[in-house]
């Protein structure tokens, strides 16, 4: 038993972390499911999507062939769908309100059909936004802090209308967690690349990477070089058990797991042969999946509710439960065992469910008991927390690390937004563009640049 | 040898077919028309699929119930290509176009191949379709030579609009109730066995050639042919299609797009004091069972099909046949005369609706899936008679009885079976059509 690299040869390694939903074949294939579309009227698809993407049009758009149309419809509401087409809980979300639901038929593959013109979008490098020109020059000029969904979406909502960006990202890439959270079976890393260069096309945003703020970079300076700053910055701690043992070696958190898989390559990781995943969220899930695909033999997640109250979706369940992943509901970690410095063993508290807690859920009650398993890696995935030096250090409202804003994303520094996950404290790739479209119209308000 | 054990097992298939027809079903099905006797009304209609021997042996094998021998008579060359279609929504050729001219073999070989044809199957029906040069000396010829096959009966082409008009015949005979008149007097002169006369759709209106061609004798009509048409343009090359070497014609068109000019051109036929006196064969888009129940409510004795069976090959028949037998055992019609012409008289004027009908659209809540299509449709295009309630994610629409006119607009886009209703709320008892409305002087524009 030991956490070793290379537990598999390149191509296991390549088919274990191949596209878990392949696209259609050809027109022909998206057509058919196109067609089934019935091209509802204030659509429930539309309604359900953070970003409201026009689902019926750009659907109908690829039943007339009109493909760069369809292109257009989506990446106008959401410049990250192509991402978002890998990504998105489409259960919980737009594929989830499609009306064929209701029949107890198959519901449109709404994301499969969205990644079928977004591909072909990204790769005839289609132009299909222009900057707006104006006569007096340059428009204005912003910096955004952070080049994940958030800040990319800000970047070129502004972009559109003439106003010039610079991004400021701490990592090499951009991509924010499409880039390093994100499992690689969903999207892999080349992908992101390219998406993130596609969105830049546009021209009028300069990235400057590996540029971290409160490092390299000041809010004062980008307050003073800029007319408003958007900060777009995430969350990236996980969050820490708090218990004894956690400084043990092979007790790793799923963020830093996934990001030195997206970043590092499959063979260069370590995993243990029996692993412990703590949490049932995305996160707990892309960890859980992709130990096993490194080549782990157990799996184990560990959760302290039950399956009614997990975060993922069955989809994501769904996933790891085919991968082989054993679940057990109801348990929360109490102690890390080791010895020579390496775990050895998770014991875990057997936990019943009592009152429900502020989140609606029943909260999970230590009944006192316990059992152990046998580990030689621990995952943790019980969230993340934001960066809340950080925040404090500017003076930044907050609440826990989380920035406060007004209905005008604005924070109480004036001339400094702010939106995505640092805001709500970790949603979905889409709310996070969301929140850009929304920084990005503020912001041309502050600077009295919008048209209304 | 061969030929002997082929003549064995198609004996048995038959005997095989008839005893299944038999056994399963109680309404007869058999037709008799002009005494032509066929044990469905299935009739493969005059076309590419009815050119040779090869293929009508394999419709009979499948189960038809008769041919129309593709086009005999004037010595014809075909180009390529010959066929385009339309589609929608989807599905491939909702109607279907083609130039091709008739029978383009020698004659002595379909001559020859119709005769077997009937040895072989001397159960199922032999027409065959003729098309002569203009003068009475061909057509006369070539009725001789037909009627020697042991065929059943003749069908007058009239009416293939391309490549053959050009040269006077076609839907240039059909067209033309004078012309029509006279060759029917020369096909009357010479012709033994019964006579259908095909009418052509390519007209205001099919009654006059159709009177035209009782009146000089004809034994029975059958329509429509093809209607004209420009089925699409290659946005590519921007020629339409059929491409001919960089150029295209004006084909006849035909599928299910066609049926309801079908239905309607069978209708006035069915109606028209004269004409309503032969046997009609209908045809036009029929694709179903539920298409050629409708051609014979509307007085078609028989159907002939040809695009369906070019879409799907001939064993399409096998549900025609089980659907058409379901259907009459269902509404206790024991044979097709008890429902040919059923329907005829029910269309009428529009001077004679009663105009106190009126009906209101109802939506059954617990069948709708909230697709909003009732709501657009009414909203832009008809009465603003639907209300919608914001929902998340789903909203709910409702009927605004008083301002819903009952166009049945909601109903036909409505993508679930039976979710919108019609119901019934006559403005008044008393029946009053629109020649009594005025002459009480009664309100007008009521919306």
């Amino acid at each position: 038993m030991a956490i070793t690299n290379n537990k598999l040869s390149q191509e296991q390694y390549e088919q274990n972390f191949a596209d878990i939903h392949p696209p259609y074949e050809s027109i022909t294939a998206a057509k058919v499911d196109a067609n089934r579309c019935l091209f509802c009227y204030d659509a429930p698809c539309m309604k359900s999507c953070p970003t409201s993407i026009d689902v019926p049009k750009f659907i109908k758009q690829i039943a007339t062939e009109n493909i760069k149309g369809s292109a257009k419809t989506i990446l106008s509401s959401n410049i990250m769908g192509a991402g978002c087409s890998k990504v998105c809980p489409v259960e919980k979300l737009c594929e989830g309100a499609c009306v064929y639901n209701l029949l107890e038929e198959e519901p449109i593959p709404i994301a499969k059909l969205q990644r079928y013109s977004t591909e072909q979008a990204m790769k005839n490098n289609w132009k299909l936004f222009e900057r707006k020109n104006s006569p007096s020059g340059v428009r204005g000029k912003v910096a955004i802090v952070g080049a994940g969904p958030a800040g990319l979406s800000c970047a070129h909502s502004l972009s559109k209308e003439g106003v010039d960006v610079t991004i400021y990202e701490k990592e090499s890439k951009g991509g924010g967690l499409m880039t390093y959270g994100i499992a690689a079976y969903k999207v892999t890393p080349q992908f992101c690349e390219d998406e993130v260069n596609y969105i830049l096309s546009i021209g009028g945003i300069e990235v400057n990477y590996n540029q971290e703020l409160g490092k390299d970079i000041s809010l004062a300076e980008l307050k003073k070089n800029y007319d408003a700053v958007y900060l777009g910055i995430g969350v990236g701690v996980a969050r820490q058990l708090e218990i004894p043992g956690e400084k043990l070696d092979g007790v790793a958190d799923a963020i830093s797991f996934i990001y030195d898989l997206r970043s590092k390559g499959y063979s260069s990781i370590p995993v243990g042969d029996k692993v412990a995943v703590i949490g049932m969220g995305m996160t707990a899930i892309d960890a859980a999946t992709q130990a096993k695909r490194l080549g782990a033999k157990e799996v184990t997640m560990v959760y302290r509710r039950t399956e009614a109250e997990k975060p993922c979706t069955q989809h994501e369940l769904d996933i790891a439960m085919l991968d082989g992943c054993e679940i057990i509901w109801l348990a929360t970690p109490k102690k890390l065992k080791g010895s020579q410095g390496k775990v050895k063993q998770l014991v875990c508290s057997k936990m019943k469910l009592g009152e429900p807690d502020a989140s609606g859920r029943r909260s999970p009650v230590d009944t006192g008991e316990t059992f152990t398993l046998d580990v030689d890696m621990v995952i943790k995935a019980a969230g993340q927390v934001p960066f809340e030096k950080l925040v404090k250090k500017y003076k930044l409202d907050n609440k826990n690390g989380k920035l406060t804003i007004d209905k005008n994303c604005a924070t109480n520094i004036k001339g400094v937004f702010a939106g995505g996950d640092a805001v709500n404290g970790g949603k979905e790739v889409v709310d996070a563009v969301q929140a850009g479209k929304d920084g990005a119209l503020a912001i041309l308000k502050y600077l009295n640049l919008s048209q209304a | 040898m061969t030929q002997k054990v082929r003549q064995d097992s198609f004996a048995f298939l038959r005997v095989l077919a008839t005893w299944r027809l038999n056994k399963i079903f109680m309404a007869d099905i058999s037709s008799n028309f002009l005494g032509i006797k066929s044990p469905n009304p299935y009739w493969l209609a005059s076309a590419p699929p009815t050119d040779k021997k090869y293929n009508v042996l394999r419709a009979f094998e499948a189960g038809w119930g008769g041919v129309v021998w593709k086009t005999l008579g004037s010595q014809v060359k075909n180009v390529s290509s010959r066929y385009s279609a339309v589609d929608f929504g989807g599905q491939r050729v909702m109607g279907f176009n083609n130039i091709e001219l008739i029978s383009d073999r020698p004659l002595d070989i379909n001559l020859k191949e119709i005769a077997e044809c009937v040895k072989l199957f001397p159960d199922r029906a032999m027409i065959v379709s003729l098309m002569a040069d203009n003068d009475k000396k061909s057509w006369h010829d070539l009725i001789k030579k037909v009627e020697d096959t042991g065929a059943h009966g003749l069908e007058l082409n009239f009416g293939c609009p391309h490549g053959m008009t050009e040269r006077g015949m076609g839907a240039a005979v059909g067209q033309d109730p004078e012309i029509a008149c006279m060759v029917v007097e020369w096909v009357m002169e010479a012709a033994t066995l019964p006579v259908i006369t095909k009418l052509t759709p390519n007209v205001h209106s099919v009654v006059p050639t159709g009177r035209s061609v009782v009146k000089a004798g004809t034994n029975a009509l059958s329509l429509i042919n093809t209607i004209q048409s420009v089925t699409g343009i290659d946005l590519d090359t921007l020629v339409p299609n059929p491409y001919v070497a960089g150029k295209s014609v004006f084909g006849g068109y035909c599928g299910p797009a066609v049926k309801p000019i079908a239905l309607k051109f069978l209708t006035t036929i069915a109606q028209d004091e004269l004409t309503k006196n032969v046997p009609i064969s209908g045809i036009g888009g029929i694709s179903t069972w539920k298409d050629a129940v409708e051609f014979m409510l509307l007085g078609a004795s028989n159907v002939q099909v040809c695009t369906a069976a070019m879409k799907h090959g001939f064993r399409i028949v096998e549900d025609m046949c089980e659907g058409l037998n379901n259907w009459m055992d269902e509404k206790g019609f024991a044979t097709l005369n008890d429902f040919i012409g059923k329907s005829v008289d029910t269309i009428t004027h529009w001077e004679d609706l009663d105009i106190n009908y009126h009906h209101i659209a109802k939506i059954n809540q617990d069948k709708c899936i909230h697709c909003g299509l009732c709501y657009i449709a009414c909203e832009d295009t008809s009465h603003q008679s639907i209300n919608s309630e914001y929902g998340m994610p789903y909203n709910k629409y409702t009927i605004k009885d008083s301002a819903c006119v009952g166009c049945n607009l909601c109903q036909l886009v409505c993508p679930v079976d039976d979710c919108i209703t019609m119901e019934e709320h006559r403005v008044a008892p008393e029946y009053v059509n629109w020649i009594e409305w005025q002459k009480r002087g009664l309100p007008l524009n009521d919306h």
